[in-house]
């Protein structure tokens, strides 16, 4: 049954709604038109060539970079979701809810800090001269190649993403009716089983949207890749800021920017149809 | 509804908001006693208008620097193009930009006769790109030079004083991009024997890509500013490629084991100039800031930057700097010996950083993408 919109509906619809408007909707279409601009001199100039899209996907270094920022983000929304999963049904099953509360604190205790400084200590510890490095030291191993690495990367995504992941794959954990899992376990349904019969197929949801989450984040970092990866290689991140810096391409990293959008809504609206299939209302 | 409460005696509404206005105001009128200091707006990259440099100018002219501070001469001009003009009073801008600023308008022209110009090395006077149809449009400040830089744990200055160090087999993965094109490949070019590193044709430019890619595996990462600074002062880059001692400098100052070469294939120089923005409403006092920048004090203060040290211009300013720090004056070459910094330029060891000339920048930027992708 549809109301008739009110004036009291509104007021609380219509900011959101402005909002949307104004801080998405708006940037984006600009960002579209600008994909069509040209640059004569450092300068910007309102047009409408596709000279910028036929340059970037003509190049094979934004195909590579594609190709491995989509790799990259892929792994580590794999890994941290593996990662966090143990983590969260813990929490979840095994704690007190006392401990639960606790261990809820402790997950958004992270958010507290600037992700770039945390990315930055990360530095302390895996570069060669680090704690890590002189921890191994003492056992006679080492030095190891550990910071502007892929394997220095992943540390950075799962120090973006893995407190956020635990914390939605918790929230869908909970709630699983724990009446399913008593029923399991009278059907003589082992423990590990019974999390993958019966667990994991309840929290799908929220284990998709968790892994989702990870894997937007990870697609769009800078920080990482810059900073624990040292640039090398290179993800679609770090080439948009190399666009801008020569010669003001603005247009053409618009293009990267809207393909990386393009990219994130295809597998979005691919992992929510997965998540809710076969559910019925 | 305007009752009056009995206590409050004669006192009326309109008394009462006067009363209120009144107290309102004072802090105001008192500032006003003690003048408020004009603010002046100051485009420029990090440090320039910091205590170290701008507090005696301040002080001395009742001005409140008010910088707006870019990551790069791109990111420069975009800021420009992006506000409405007379924005900034004051802009710093790299060599390479200045023309970009003359051709688009961005700033006012200067009249020689008000900068000490004289006091400037013969080879400053006529600073490229500074001047346009014999009109001057800015003033070169500050400048350094782009070499070799490298750990003194892990290098000796004999071997650093080469480019060739690079490719060296124990450098291996421990050699470090500062990540910006064009002081890089010009370094690459000064290798390859190009006496012009900017203007080469088009053998000579698929040589320096040649060159540049047989780097590759020896490449540890491409870093920017602060990437530079951590990845050097903690050794996890023993080299580096297209920086100096602007970065190295202010490591060295602070106690890390780093240090910058020009080598024998001869280095780059970058410089910066300052302008007074178009339609500055402070063209006056625009033109007092650079006038005491460019003066000897002002050099003075300026190579010694706490953000990042640099060569000076002014003859004037090295007297000043060897008077008061004569430490800084020796470590930066600005002294009378022999083989100082103007030396150095004059035996043709310094060629300027700029845009290439026979490729376009697009073409240099997009093999910098493919060679990071590598």
């Amino acid at each position: 049954m549809r109301r008739p919109l009110t004036l009291y509906g509104l007021t609380f619809s219509l900011p959101l709604l402005i909002w949307q408007l104004l801080f998405f909707v708006f940037p984006l279409v600009f960002l579209v038109a600008l994909s069509f601009w040209t640059v004569k001199n450092f300068r910007m100039q309102p047009d409408f060539d596709t000279v910028n899209w036929v340059t970037i996907y003509g190049r094979s270094v934004f195909w590579q970079a594609y190709g491995t920022t989509l790799a990259m983000a892929a792994f580590a929304a794999a890994l941290v979701s593996v990662l966090a999963f143990p983590c969260a049904y813990a929490i979840a099953f095994k704690l007190s809810e006392t401990a639960r509360r606790w261990a809820v604190f402790l997950m958004v205790i992270p958010f507290f800090t600037s992700y770039l400084v945390r990315v930055y200590s990360w530095q302390i510890f895996l570069s060669d001269a680090g704690i890590i490095n002189v921890m191994l030291g003492w056992i006679g191993l080492g030095p190891y190649g550990l910071l502007n690495t892929v394997g220095a990367t992943m540390i950075g995504y799962l120090t973006l993403t893995f407190p956020l992941v635990v914390l939605l794959q918790l929230f869908s954990l909970v709630f699983i009716d724990r009446t399913l899992v008593e029923a399991a376990h009278n059907l003589r349904c082992g423990r590990l089983r019974t999390v993958f019969e019966v667990i994991i197929p309840s929290a799908r949801v929220g284990l998709v949207i968790a892994a989702l989450f990870a894997f937007i984040l990870c697609f769009g970092d800078f920080v990482s890749p810059i900073y624990l990866g040292g640039g090398d290689p290179t993800t679609l991140s770090i080439l948009i800021t190399d666009t801008t810096k020569s010669g003001q391409q603005w247009p053409r990293a618009a293009v990267i920017a809207l393909t990386m959008i393009g990219t994130l809504l295809v597998v979005a609206f691919a992992a929510v149809r997965f998540a809710y299939k076969g559910r019925t209302k | 509804m305007s009752e009056r409460h009995a206590g409050t005696g004669g006192l009326t509404r309109r008394s009462l908001l006067a009363t209120g206005a009144a107290v309102l105001a004072t802090p105001m009128l008192s500032r006003r006693a003690f003048a408020a200091p004009t603010e002046l707006t100051m485009l420029a990259w990090y440090g320039h208008a910091e205590p170290d440099i701008v507090a005696e100018f301040e002080a001395e002219n009742n001005v409140k620097f008010v910088p707006k501070y870019y990551t790069g001469g791109d990111n420069m001009l975009g800021l420009i193009s992006q506000s409405p003009v007379g924005t900034f009073d004051v802009i710093l801008s790299d060599a390479e930009y200045v023309q970009a600023l003359n051709e688009a308008g961005y700033v006012e022209e200067l009249d020689p006769n008000d900068y000490a110009l004289a006091d400037y090395f013969p080879e400053f006077q006529n600073f490229p790109g500074n001047w346009s149809d014999g009109k001057l449009f800015s003033l070169v400040t500050r400048f350094g030079f782009l070499g070799v830089a490298y750990n003194t744990d892990a290098l000796t200055e004999a071997e650093a004083s080469s480019y060739n160090i690079f490719w060296d087999e124990k450098l291996k993965g421990k050699v470090g991009h500062f990540d910006w094109h064009l002081p890089n490949l010009g370094q690459i070019s000064l290798l390859n024997g190009n006496a012009n590193p900017y203007d080469i044709d088009e053998a000579a430019w698929s040589a320096v890509k040649d060159k540049t890619m047989s780097l590759r595996p020896q490449i540890g990462g491409f870093f920017d500013y602060g990437g530079t600074f951590s990845s050097l002062n903690d050794g996890q880059m023993l080299a580096f490629a297209g920086i100096g001692d602007w970065i190295t400098g202010v490591l060295e100052k602070n106690g890390a084991k780093v240090r910058s070469t020009i080598p024998e294939e001869g280095g780059l120089q970058w410089s910066e100039c300052f302008s007074i923005g178009k339609g500055s409403q402070k063209a006056e006092l625009a033109k007092k800031w650079i006038q005491y920048i460019t003066s000897a004090k002002g050099q003075a203060k300026s190579a010694n930057m706490a953000a990042y040290p640099a060569l000076i211009p002014n003859q004037k300013g090295w007297e000043v700097l060897q008077a008061e720090n004569p430490a800084e004056a020796k470590r930066q070459g600005m002294t009378k010996d022999e083989g100082n910094v103007i030396d150095m330029i004059r035996a043709g060891r310094i060629k300027y950083r700029q845009w290439p000339i026979q490729q376009s920048l697009e073409d240099w930027n997009d093999f910098w993408s493919e060679y990071k992708g590598a």
